[in-house]
């Protein structure tokens, strides 16, 4: 209860207080894990009154999911819940489990993080709806079907009476989502809880689905509970944000407030570590003089300047077709340049083939047309042996830093295959580079007899990073390196990227989702849609004065850790749209 | 991190909290000096699996207790010419002594005259069943390392290559599902014409019971390829049987060892069905599934008969699945501590 305390309420916030839909107070989740109890989170205490939006926002571990799951009771068998959460004045914990799953659904809706794992791939999506409907209250089937179709038509699912009948594969990622906040809102429910709504969806999918969900809230009157790490979704959207960590509230107010002055730290922190668009640019055009990379690099000019450390020329990539169904092509004719030491962004939503440009550029996928030179020398076509000498020139850091290290492998092991493989080198040599490259990526020398799973997030990402530079490669393809993790680690893996990149002065192709993360880094933006490059030129061109309307709409769609910012991005968004309305495809 | 920067406000307002972050976030390490001065030594993955196999108590136990049974079993009556210490050949029959009861007491210890007892028409059963575990061990040992290797090599080619070779090898798999077992036996049988004994039943059993493993280690192999450990191993160049070998296989050993320690168990079993069929062991050679399978109606008169070779089946398949056990805990790093 101490934590409460310290992040005590502002001024006004007990005189707001109207009859409260839940009112939560000093919740506790603990686990019993191997004979003990851990703390997963402490005297947690919240209030949602009628129509309001009540953010709990913090990282991974803080707590906020479990606290959120602990009052709808679906924590798994080894879970401890104390404290009281009262919804509109009824007791939820502890009650028995037939009458709390009478709440779920009905009186409490759950929207989740993955829209794909959350629904039945062999049922329609029309019967999982209906299902819920059914389950509540006394209707017939065809009067549940109408209301499925009613409800769809209202989450906008286009063509709604056929959609009733389609299966979960049949629907887009947004669709999907869509369908789930259908779920959720089926039985009139007063509260909504939203897990990470948005946290799998293309941002410009995500500012829809945000969208939607603003125009619900208002429209049903429900509130709603944000579970969220994302502080561009909480300007978005919330009225109040709860500050969680370590299984404990730190702060708590209105969004104002909270954004603009934030009284603890760790939450000033959490904001200052949020990349914000166009924030970087606006600090002024004098940064871009003072990268040193920028010297050397001939923006926009590659035949002009030295050999490009990578050239992509007309390069189409594409999948194999299986018995009848044909080819599919990922990337079409594709021509992109990077300097020798120049960090050149590559965005793009899922689909856009950003991802395969990169596994392209090292040889992991083979080309169908045009030319992929690295350091001057062509890739495509030669054999495995070519290759060989020529991976040393190149080398990729991959997302997901939890699937992209061997789990049966030590770190150092890890670290140091390239160097056994590619240099010959054995036992001390070999252990005195492993020792260098972790000093380099600031990990103790212990840590190399560590296996994966005994590192966090932001660490596992250091080992991947360590390993792509074990080689000194002239190249780095960096896969969306951060966006698996914390918004404070990422920081801080940035961080340490431009100090290494600043030091070794590899060239690098940075393929992100996330604007504002590229604008930190590269001076070249490349914005790639449906497999083709959109549009491409200097970071400040293509953020200010973009040209292609899908890059337009991307920028719009990126949210703004500030309240007020966000709402007149909203606006601009909205009017991008308007305009942009007769060119989607 | 205090070196130049650029001197955007953005990029200053994030280092400053950076350093902030620095004494509370657990992801980031400020080295400390001592840290860094004490050298540590490199471990490799194979010496850590060696070390946590040796603290894994019943993994120890299963293989103090195995190796115990081999010896005794190999020494007892001896191997072939090699003759052991226990004076009476299984093949004779002796003047039965008291019905043929055992003759073992623990307390005080003596082995007396016949420590297991005899059989319906004398035979020592001590010696017999000392006889019968030699040719089941080697039965056990020989489809396990044979039946797993194959399978494993099979079902890691066809995963881990895909294409033609996947479909040339998983048939081959089918087409050897699809032959009964107890039709090659009786066809192998016939050639064979009673030589070869145990260890061509073995030989047999372990070409013809890798089919399942193989599909298993294919499905993990299918899974594992696409992960991108894999790929970051194919974009340093590593070469395929080294990333199979190396990469991919430590990654599958949990179903392999399942998988081997059952076969194991099961040929002691299987391999009595087969003798029954006139393959591998013939009388007056025994195994220990062929003396279960002959007395078991003296399970009223004699239960000693049916006691003492279920007792050594029982011990070997629980040796076997500890030291699997223990193989598997080894394997996997997750396994810290120790449970057992």
């Amino acid at each position: 209860m101490t934590s409460t305390t310290d992040a005590t309420p502002p001024a006004g916030w007990e005189d707001q207080y109207v009859e409260p839909i839940l009112e939560v107070t000093g919740l506790g989740v603990d686990f019993r894990v191997d004979g003990e109890w851990v703390m997963a989170s402490e005297g947690v205490d919240l209030r949602i009154r009628p129509g309001e939006v009540l953010a709990l926002v913090g990282e991974s571990g803080s707590g906020k999911s479990v606290s959120s799951m602990a009052i709808l009771g679906l924590l798994p068998g080894n879970a401890r819940v104390t404290g009281s959460a009262k919804l509109r004045g009824k007791e939820l914990i502890g009650i028995p489990k037939p009458q709390l799953r009478a709440v779920r659904g009905n009186d409490i809706g759950l929207i989740f993080q993955e829209p794909m794992t959350a629904l039945n791939p062999v049922l329609t999506v029309g019967f999982q709806v209906a299902e819920i409907i059914l389950s509540h209250q006394n209707v017939t089937p065809q009067e549940a079907r109408d209301r499925v179709v009613e409800l769809f038509r209202l989450v906008d699912l286009p063509n709604p009476e056929a959609k009733v009948d389609a299966y979960p594969h049949q629907l887009s990622g947004g669709q999907r989502q869509r369908v789930m906040i259908a779920m959720a809102i089926a039985c009139d429910p007063v509260l909504l809880i939203a897990d990470e709504p948005t946290t799998a969806l293309d941002v410009t999918v995500q500012a829809e689905i945000l969208d939607l969900l603003r125009d619900l809230h208002r429209r049903l009157d429900s509130a709603i509970l944000l579970i969220t790490h994302d502080m561009g979704v909480v300007a978005d959207l919330a009225d109040d944000v709860v500050v969680m960590r370590d299984g404990h509230v730190v702060e708590r107010g209105p969004i104002r407030q909270l954004f603009s002055q934030p009284q603890q730290e760790y939450t000033r922190d959490l904001l200052a570590a949020v990349p914000h668009l166009g924030a970087d640019i606006a600090a002024g055009a004098l940064s871009v003089q003072d990268r040193p990379t920028e010297d050397e690099v001939v923006t926009g000019a590659p035949d002009g300047g030295p050999t490009p450390a990578l050239e992509l020329e007309h390069v189409s990539i594409e999948y194999p077709g299986r018995g009848r169904t044909p080819a599919f092509r990922a990337v079409d004719d594709v021509s992109l340049a990077i300097a020798p030491g120049e960090v050149v962004g590559l965005v793009g939503e899922s689909g856009s083939g950003k991802t395969t440009v990169g596994r392209a550029v090292v040889s992991l996928l083979p080309v169908a047309e045009g030319a992929i030179r690295v350091g001057g020398t062509n890739l495509a076509g030669l054999s495995r042996r070519e290759l060989l000498p020529l991976r040393r020139r190149s080398a990729i850091v991959f997302q997901d830093p939890g699937s992209s290290l061997n789990p049966r492998m030590t770190i150092g092991e890890s670290i140091g295959e390239p160097l056994f493989l590619h240099e010959k080198l054995r036992k001390e040599a070999l252990n005195r580079r492993v020792e260098a490259l972790l000093d380099q990526v600031k990990l103790p020398h212990a840590y190399r007899n560590r296996y994966p799973h005994e590192l966090s997030g932001g660490q596992r990402q250091r080992v991947g990073i360590a390993r792509a530079l074990s080689l000194r490669p002239q190249l780095l393809v960096a896969d969306e390196p951060t966006s698996a993790l914390d918004v404070s680690v990422q920081a801080h893996v940035l961080e340490l990227f431009q100090e290494l990149q600043r030091e070794q002065g590899f060239a690098c192709l940075f393929i992100s989702h996330d604007l504002a993360v590229v604008e930190i880094l590269s001076s070249r933006i490349a914005v790639m849609r449906n497999g083709r490059l959109v549009e491409q030129g200097s970071r400040e061109d293509v953020l200010l004065n973009p040209q292609d309307p899908y890059t337009r709409r991307l920028i719009a769609a990126a949210p703004v850790p500030d309240p007020d910012e966000q709402g007149a991005r909203r606006a601009e968004r909205a009017r991008v749209l308007a305009a942009g309305a007769g060119d989607k495809d | 991190m205090t070196d130049q920067r650029p001197s955007s406000e953005g990029h200053e307002r994030i280092e400053a909290q950076m350093e902030r972050l620095v004494a509370t976030d657990t992801d980031v390490l400020e080295v400390e000096p001592a840290a860094t001065a004490i050298p540590v030594a490199a471990r490799s993955s194979a010496r850590t699996i060696v070390n946590r196999f040796v603290r894994h108590r019943a993994a120890m136990g299963g293989l103090v207790a195995l190796v115990l049974i081999v010896l005794l079993v190999f020494s007892s009556i001896g191997i072939g010419p090699i003759p052991g210490w226990w004076p009476l050949d299984y093949r004779v029959p002796q003047a039965i002594l008291n019905g043929g009861k055992p003759t073992l007491q623990l307390w005080p210890f003596s082995l007396g005259a016949h420590p297991f007892g005899q059989d319906n028409i004398g035979r020592d059963y001590f010696a017999l069943v000392m006889a019968g575990a030699q040719q089941s061990i080697i039965i056990a040992f020989l489809v396990g390392v044979i039946g797993s290797a194959i399978g494993t090599v099979i079902g890691a080619l066809a995963g881990y290559f895909r294409g033609w070779t996947e479909s040339v090898l998983m048939r081959i798999t089918d087409v050897i599902i699809t032959i009964p077992l107890v039709a090659i036996a009786a066809v192998v049988a016939k050639g064979a014409n009673g030589r070869g004994g145990v260890w061509l039943l073995g030989l047999f059993l372990g070409f013809v019971t890798w089919t399942g493993l193989a599909r298993i280690v294919r499905g993990e192999f299918l899974s594992l390829r696409e992960k991108e450990f894999v790929d970051a191993a194919r974009s340093v160049g590593v070469p395929s049987g080294r990333i199979i070998f190396r990469h991919i296989l430590p990654n599958t050993i949990g179903v392999i060892i399942v998988s081997a320690t059952l076969a194991m168990s099961s040929a002691i079993l299987l391999e009595s069905a087969l003798s029954f069929l006139g393959f591998g062991v013939q009388p007056p050679n025994t195994s220990l599934g062929q003396l279960i399978n002959n007395y078991r109606s003296a399970m009223g008169p004699r239960p000693w008969l049916f006691w003492w070779p279920g007792l050594f089946i029982v011990a070997i398949a629980l040796a076997v699945n500890f030291i699997g056990d223990g193989l598997r805990d080894a394997f996997d790093p997750r396994q810290n501590r120790q449970k057992a």
